[in-house]
């Protein structure tokens, strides 16, 4: 055990003996390892399509990843915070720091499309843009129009309950916020 | 004045702010299994949510600005009564429905507009609270706004209920409006509110969201005050008895 751990520490000293300052090789490096972190509750997503993932750097051998949460209390973000940290140490990593950045303040907006096309797949219906006066709210299962809300909230804060009135299912959408 | 005791000044800031949070979340959890219906029950608990986030941000500023001597726990498990600084309204218990979302629609229109302020602030990190909240406020307006609608040109029964409850919180909203030499400092220096001036925004917007409710506005007759200075109503010490209890039956639990 002890000699296992110390290859492990070992190795972990060679990766980041290898980084290099601002180098954007190893920056998209870790953005890639990073898709590994998903959203706790919704498991399609990543951290990065969530628009959760702020920034990476590299700054005297140290990785820091900057995040912003997503609604104030939102529980993920303590378990998204110790994915990371596990993500990162597990590839050797170890020398990292997690900063939260309150502002600018998270909105969907920054959710990518590859995300948004994700969610739809996973049955949640995707935020419209901020900026959309009337959001149009299509079900996702059959992709009525013909939508109409239940509850401004559902199982988690993000998200709020519809009804789709040509296939009947109810379906959650993702508030824009 | 010193950049010490200026420090100390936004710390305690930030702890009321905080406080103002926590007990108002913390009264939206306990309907939690008891909403009306499941996914009302969910609602509230989702907005008790985000006062709770609310709070951890505050606190954790007030626990940075206290060079690590104080941890947010301390704050939320570790104070008795007086040391609240919370505004009365926000510990008065949940009553019914009525009562809670007449409380929410109060609070939900004075946040409106002191977040709106509280985003230009010069203390960068109450700046970004603020920012951060004032979505969620939104959001919550938008929801109280439509249950008082309904409530109150609704049944006799929930008409009545509701005109009730305005009455019996009225006397306690001149409170969100007064503010203490603490406030007042911070105010001069532009990183507090002057809640003096929302008083005429808050009012209006309420009186309009009351007369399409068929809800009478009640008129000024009586006042309560003193959260700010830590007196509270008998109700505090009950909250905090059942908030607190774990950590006070099991000091330093982690969870």
């Amino acid at each position: 055990m002890v000699n296992l751990q110390e290859k492990k520490g070992e190795s972990a000293a060679m990766m980041e003996a290898h980084l290099s300052e601002g180098s954007a090789f190893d920056i998209r490096a870790l953005w890639t390892l990073l898709e590994a972190v998903k959203d706790p509750e919704i498991p399609v997503l990543s951290l990065r399509d969530l628009g959760v993932l702020r920034d990476i750097q590299i700054v005297n051998n140290k990785v820091i990843i900057t995040i912003t949460p997503t609604y104030s209390g939102c529980p993920a973000m303590d378990t998204i915070r110790s994915d990371i940290k596990d993500v990162m140490s597990n590839a050797g990593y170890t020398n990292n720091e997690i900063v939260t950045a309150l502002s600018p303040a998270w909105t969907t907006d920054w959710m990518t499309d590859n995300g948004k096309r994700k969610l739809e797949e996973f049955g949640i219906a995707a935020p419209a843009h901020t900026k959309t006066l009337k959001p149009v709210i299509s079900c996702p299962r059959c992709r009525s129009v013909e939508s109409i809300l239940i509850s401004e909230y559902g199982s988690t804060a993000c998200k709020s309950m519809y009804k789709c009135n040509d296939c009947k299912e109810a379906f959650c959408y993702f508030k824009a916020i | 004045m010193s950049i010490n005791t200026n420090e100390e000044l936004v710390k305690q800031f930030a702890i009321r702010l905080g406080d103002d949070s926590l007990i108002l979340g913390h009264r939206l959890s306990e309907w939690c299994r008891f909403g009306p219906f499941l996914e009302e029950d969910v609602a509230l608990t989702n907005v008790a949510l985000d006062y709770i986030g609310r709070t951890r941000m505050f606190y954790a500023y007030a626990a940075e600005l206290s060079d690590g001597k104080q941890t947010e726990d301390d704050f939320a498990y570790l104070r008795d009564c007086r040391e609240y600084q919370n505004f009365l309204i926000v510990e008065l218990p949940k009553g019914d429905f009525a009562y809670t979302m007449a409380k929410q629609l109060i609070m939900d229109v004075f946040y409106y507009y002191y977040l709106d302020e509280l985003c230009n602030s010069n203390d960068s990190t109450l700046a970004a609270i603020a920012g951060k909240a004032i979505k969620e406020t939104k959001y919550h307006l938008r929801r109280s706004t439509d249950w008082i609608l309904r409530l109150g040109d609704g049944t006799d029964e929930s008409h009545g209920r509701l005109q009730v409850a305005f009455d019996a919180l009225w006397g306690y909203t001149p409170e969100l409006f007064e503010q203490d030499e603490l406030e007042q400092k911070l105010v001069k220096q532009g990183i507090a509110v002057d809640t003096a001036l929302l008083k005429s925004k808050w009012e209006s917007r309420l009186k309009e969201i009351l007369k399409e409710a068929t809800i009478d506005t009640p008129i000024n007759s009586w006042t309560v005050r003193g959260g700010r200075a830590g007196y509270h109503t008998e109700h505090l010490g009950h909250l905090l008895s059942e908030l607190q209890y774990m950590q006070r039956s099991y000091p330093g639990q982690q969870w």
